[in-house]
């Protein structure tokens, strides 16, 4: 993808929890053993982003997606693999190189309540940004973007002197976007941003990050569980299991034609209000740990299509026309 | 036979050094046996204060301070210590939203079965461990006997709820009260669970109060739905009455935010505003300011839940059934 703005090629991202070195010792057949623990959290993904779109990383608890969020932005060092940003290589860059970037990716988080610093206000958490990436800014610049910026987020500017405590989470949450906001990003990583919040305040959040898309032409990296906010706002979804994407489709596509038989499980299981009677695909087992990842497909030991082959070798993502690719031997193979 | 549940008037309050607060203010319902209902709404609306106070399990400085809960044709509200204690895990169980923090970390899971049933009847150890089996299999714990020995961490989250769901079965109640059941868990666990409830509660002809702030999770298994706004119910009906035609602005406004995949890139219809806290809950009905239908009369007389004429819902709302087709008008505008 030449002219795509993110592109990650085969990253890796593992935790290892072993602890120190006493805890890693243990006892097997009589004989003293180190024995290393590590999380595979994020294995061989390949994605890219294109510009001005919205693209979607859903997948359940302990998929890796927020890791790969993470992992893009830096704020992880990758194991593995290689992340572009407009066709420059990002990933190793030292502090000081890696700070151009950091202006241009900004991220939001899930918990309003713990991602602004309860001892600042409101003006303080907006400026501190703007004035770390530009030095020279004058005061009354950043006086004025402040004001521009709450005012998008529809927060009232005549309260920058106000701490996190006296907003409610929704207002929060904008003050949050709005941080991200200040420093005129190009990509912005939201992890959860609405999941903390009620229905009501969800929709406001979500208008507003459509609203300053649409404004700003930001291109947005959407980590979330919640496949009807997915459905809602994202050009393209990527859909991760124990730390690999299996499959990756334009919105309508995957909701109308799933094809990776994970996809279609999880698809079946979001309760649709105006379908009272509909069925879910019940999988069998459970997720099995990224500790101990199964040998093959991940989803071999749970999928109702599985074979030799997927128990063996790990299926590629694979690209199977209009932009939708999968990860299955099955669907390769033409099985399903 | 009268109702198996019937709440009137409740009122529960929190004494604070401020003053009393108000967190439920004059809800009832009913529920039969057998019937499952929904009890929906925000964060702060009510709802698991409402579960809390069925079980007469308020604590300090809340307490009840009005109407009544009649459960089997007992006021359950006037019951202290050794009276509630019949009732509750025996004749009325809950199912809490975190099973981590239900179940007890250092107890194995057949101790904490085993425990619970000699806590409501004169039964040895053995026949208490017959039951819990039971159970387990009831719940689809896969080789319950190796189970029985297990610690809480040794199980996966969707697995720790489902014996949530076994504990809660065990004495065979007659209404289970489910506060946030799946919230904690991912959507396929959480449909897993919710059929496997939706299950038990029909063939156990067990009652259920399902408390959730997701409709959808709402509507695909309780009868009834009773939506909650600031301590009060403002809209009760039939799910399908509810889903398909909200009559109350807020209960319009919940549903129309939900994004429902119709019309993705959209704007998403937005509630303006946030619900009031409990320190300040607006005189009148509490919904006005941010209400889009709102008169005069809302700002200072407080709607009753009441029968909308021309409609199976009952909804607590000013407007309503003032015009002829109030609702058509309400949506245009």
């Amino acid at each position: 993808m030449k002219d795509s703005l993110i592109d990650i090629k085969n990253l890796v991202k593992h935790f290892d929890i072993s602890g120190g070195l006493l805890e890693q010792l243990a006892v097997s057949k009589g004989r003293v053993i180190r024995k290393r623990t590590v999380v595979r959290a994020v294995n061989d993904v390949s994605l890219f982003v294109n510009p001005g779109e919205t693209l979607s990383v859903v997948g359940e608890s302990g998929c890796g997606k927020s890791t790969l969020a993470r992992t893009l932005l830096g704020l992880y060092p990758p194991d593995g693999g290689e992340i572009y940003y407009r066709g420059e290589r990002i990933d190793g860059l030292t502090q000081h190189e890696m700070l151009p970037y950091r202006a241009k990716m900004q991220m939001i988080f899930q918990d309003p309540y713990a991602s602004l610093n309860p001892r600042m206000t409101v003006q303080q958490t907006l400026e501190e940004p703007v004035v770390f990436h530009n030095p020279s800014i004058s005061g009354s610049e950043v006086k004025d973007r402040v004001a521009g910026v709450m005012q998008q987020v529809g927060v009232d500017p005549t309260w920058v002197d106000r701490y996190p405590h006296e907003f409610s989470g929704g207002q929060r949450q904008r003050i949050s976007i709005a941080r991200a906001l200040m420093v005129d990003p190009e990509f912005v990583v939201a992890d959860e941003p609405v999941s903390a919040l009620d229905v009501s305040v969800q929709a406001q959040i979500l208008n507003l990050l459509m609203d300053a898309q649409e404004q700003r032409g930001l291109t947005y990296l959407f980590i979330t569980h919640d496949l009807s906010v997915v459905r809602h706002i994202s050009s393209r979804v990527a859909v991760m299991y124990l730390g690999r994407v299996c499959e990756l489709a334009p919105t309508t596509n995957l909701f109308e034609s799933p094809r990776h038989p994970y996809t279609r499980a999880l698809l079946s299981a979001i309760p649709d209000l105006y379908d009272r009677r509909h069925k879910y695909i019940k999988l069998k087992g459970e997720v099995p740990t990224p500790i101990d990842l199964p040998p093959g497909c991940v989803f071999n030991g749970r999928c109702p299509h599985a074979d030799g082959r997927c128990s063996r070798e790990i299926p590629a993502l694979v690209h199977q026309g209009s932009e939708i690719y999968v990860a299955c031997h099955a669907v390769e193979e033409g099985r399903i | 036979m009268g109702h198996l549940l019937e709440v009137k008037d409740l009122e529960v309050k929190f004494a604070l050094r401020m003053g009393d607060l108000t967190a439920i203010n004059g809800v009832s319902f009913t529920l039969d046996r057998g019937e499952r209902l929904g009890l929906v709404g925000e964060s702060g609306a009510g709802k698991s204060v409402t579960g809390f106070a069925i079980i007469n399990l308020i604590s300090k400085p809340g307490y009840i301070s009005g109407g009544s809960v009649i459960f089997d044709d007992r006021d359950l509200t006037g019951l202290t210590g050794e009276g509630m204690r019949h009732i509750r895990g025996n004749l009325i169980s809950m199912i809490f939203q975190d099973p981590m923090m239900t179940l007890n970390p250092v107890l194995t899971i057949g101790t904490q079965m085993v425990e619970t049933l000699q806590a409501h009847m004169n039964i040895s150890r053995k026949d208490a461990e017959h039951i819990a089996l039971e159970k387990l299999r009831m719940v689809q714990i896969p080789s319950p006997e190796k189970r029985l020995q297990q610690y809480p961490h040794e199980f996966s989250g969707g697995m720790r709820q489902r014996i949530v769901v076994a504990i809660a079965l065990l004495a065979d109640p007659a209404l289970i009260i489910a506060d946030e059941p799946t919230t904690a868990l991912d959507v396929t666990i959480q449909a897993e669970i919710m059929e496997l409830l939706l299950e038990l509660c029909k063939s156990e002809g067990t009652g259920l109060i399902l408390i959730t702030h997701d409709l959808a999770v709402v509507s695909q298994v309780t009868q009834k739905i009773a939506v909650m706004y600031a301590g009060k119910i403002v809209e009760a009906g039939l799910t399908e009455d509810i889903i398909d035609n909200p009559l109350h602005p807020y209960t319009q406004g919940l549903i129309k935010a939900l994004p429902d995949g119709r019309n993705p890139g959209t704007r998403l219809n937005q509630i303006p505003g946030v619900m009031p806290s409990l320190i300040d809950i607006p005189p009148g009905c509490s919904f006005h300011p941010r209400c889009t239908i709102r008169g005069d009369i809302c700002r200072y007389e407080s709607p009753a839940l009441r029968e909308i004429p021309g409609y199976r819902n009952m909804a607590a709302c000013h407007m309503l059934g003032l015009k002829k087709e109030p609702t058509e008008k309400d949506r245009a505008e």
